[in-house]
């Protein structure tokens, strides 16, 4: 019987949790790395085995480390995240320049076909690849080379490269999003970039239509429509018919559209989910109501699925990368939150159960679908 | 052999325990033996010092015979009592945070 492994990076450590395809009793692993924040972990998907962890400490710095059985047995790689070249400068908070320096990964993102091949996304945003299992790190530097490096400034969480998508439909196309610079695409192979952010509005920033400086909070995309993709933007819901070229705003009903992730269906590519938060100040759900919203449209209409969810004095937040979906028949999505929870959905949202209740705020969930 | 205390996380990051000894030929100094820990124990590169500048993390801190050294010179000779193994060299993760 087929199935899954959730991964969850934590405040405090990183914990497995495996299930049978049904979906309802599970087993919890963990902490592996207590007392390390783990911002991500991701399995490769030419070789569910092998496992990425980022695994920092404001003490100790980063570590990346690497699983070759499941997530049973780690080992350190490499941590020597050097930018190329002259490191440069960007934007501080208050408009000065500021030198590039290399503060933690928050993504790692594992080829589609090579389990040896790994990006990772940096903070002070750089994006970084290893060819060797995560031994040696190569900066992709055309990304900060773009020209527009100089003009982006840091969000509220640090300037961070925190979504990597691969295209599976074409081998040297790959998406990337920077809070606050906005999204960027590269056609061959990460070489060279191009700023994709016509049509995104935000009224926060000295031009509210610019090329760069959009607080993009996460992008996601279906596999079999790699040219449509979701973006949950620090504000709006926005949707991209042709690859990031240009965007519209698909928020629609939402109680807000501010958020932090967003997740597309396994099998329906315009069945997407976000995670409303009520403001850029106060982050948690509208009323104390978690809900996740649910739209079958591509966006503009969404319901709200709130079946197993706490529906009175929940003050949670839901991070970027915290929710992913599998790809069992019946879809699962699962979420986790900064209160520690973790949810799962073994029927595309329609109903919630808690896998697990008392982790350590919850920074990232991947899952992997085990045949 | 030089006695090198390790806060608990990298003693386990190095898969040891209690403290290490390295063989330091010269002056003993935090250089010396940070390249010298750094040598046994690959692991820890980076985690004690940054990688690119060398420079002592900020959360770290070195004490040698009851004294704060962390900000003395990396090339200053340490206590004899530290480079004859009497007493330990200390890095400590400094009090702060969670």
């Amino acid at each position: 019987m087929s199935g899954v492994r959730v991964l969850v990076g934590t405040r405090k450590g990183a914990f497995i949790l495996s299930s049978d395809g049904a979906r309802r009793k599970w087993r919890i692993d963990g902490p592996h790395f207590g007392g390390w924040e783990i911002y991500h972990l991701k399995g490769s998907p030419a070789d569910p085995h092998r496992l990425y962890a980022s695994q920092c400490s404001g003490w100790f710095g980063q570590m990346i480390q690497r699983s070759s059985d499941g997530g049973r047995t780690w080992e350190a790689v490499g941590n020597d995240f050097r930018y190329d070249g002259i490191k440069g400068t960007h934007q501080w908070y208050d408009g000065t320049a500021h030198p590039w320096e290399f503060k933690r990964v928050w993504h790692l993102e594992p080829s589609l076909t090579d389990p040896d091949t790994v990006y990772a996304g940096a903070e002070d945003a750089a994006l970084f690849r290893s060819g060797d299992a995560g031994l040696t790190w190569t900066e992709l530097s055309g990304l900060r080379g773009h020209g527009s490096g100089p003009r982006w400034q840091p969000g509220a969480g640090g300037m961070c490269l925190h979504t990597i998508l691969l295209d599976p439909a074409n081998a040297g196309r790959i998406f990337i999003a920077i809070s606050a610079a906005g999204a960027f695409r590269s056609d061959d192979a990460g070489k060279t970039w191009k700023a994709i952010n016509r049509g995104l509005r935000s009224e926060h920033i000295p031009d509210p239509e610019a090329e760069v400086g959009h607080c993009v909070h996460r992008i996601a995309m279906h596999r079999s429509r790699p040219s449509v993709l979701f973006m949950q933007k620090h504000w709006d819901i926005m949707r991209s018919d042709d690859a990031g070229d240009t965007w519209r705003e698909v928020s629609g009903n939402l109680p807000s559209d501010f958020g932090f992730p967003i997740e597309v269906h396994a099998h329906e590519p315009e069945t997407i989910y976000v995670v409303p938060i009520k403001s850029d100040s106060e982050h948690y759900p509208p009323d104390g109501r978690l809900r996740v919203y649910r739209s079958r449209q591509g966006g503009n209409e969404w319901e709200a699925l709130s079946k197993g969810l706490p529906q009175r004095d929940c003050f949670v937040n839901v991070l970027r990368d915290a929710m992913a979906v599998d790809s069992l028949d019946s879809c699962g999505v699962y979420f986790g939150t900064t209160g520690g929870q973790v949810y799962a959905s073994a029927d595309s949202g329609d109903s919630w159960a808690p896998i697990v209740r008392d982790l350590p705020a919850v920074l990232s969930v991947e899952v992997q679908t085990l045949p | 052999m030089i006695q090198v205390a390790l806060p608990q996380h990298l003693r386990t990051l190095a898969g040891v325990e209690g403290a290490v000894r390295v063989e330091i030929r010269g002056q003993v100094t935090q250089r010396a033996i940070l390249d010298a820990v750094e040598a046994s124990y690959p692991v820890l590169a980076g985690t004690i010092r940054d990688r690119a500048t060398q420079k002592r993390r900020a959360f770290v801190r070195f004490f040698a015979c009851g004294e704060d050294v962390s900000l003395e010179s990396p090339d200053a000779p340490l206590p004899e009592a530290v480079a004859s193994g009497k007493e330990p060299f200390l890095i400590i993760g400094a009090i702060a945070g969670g």
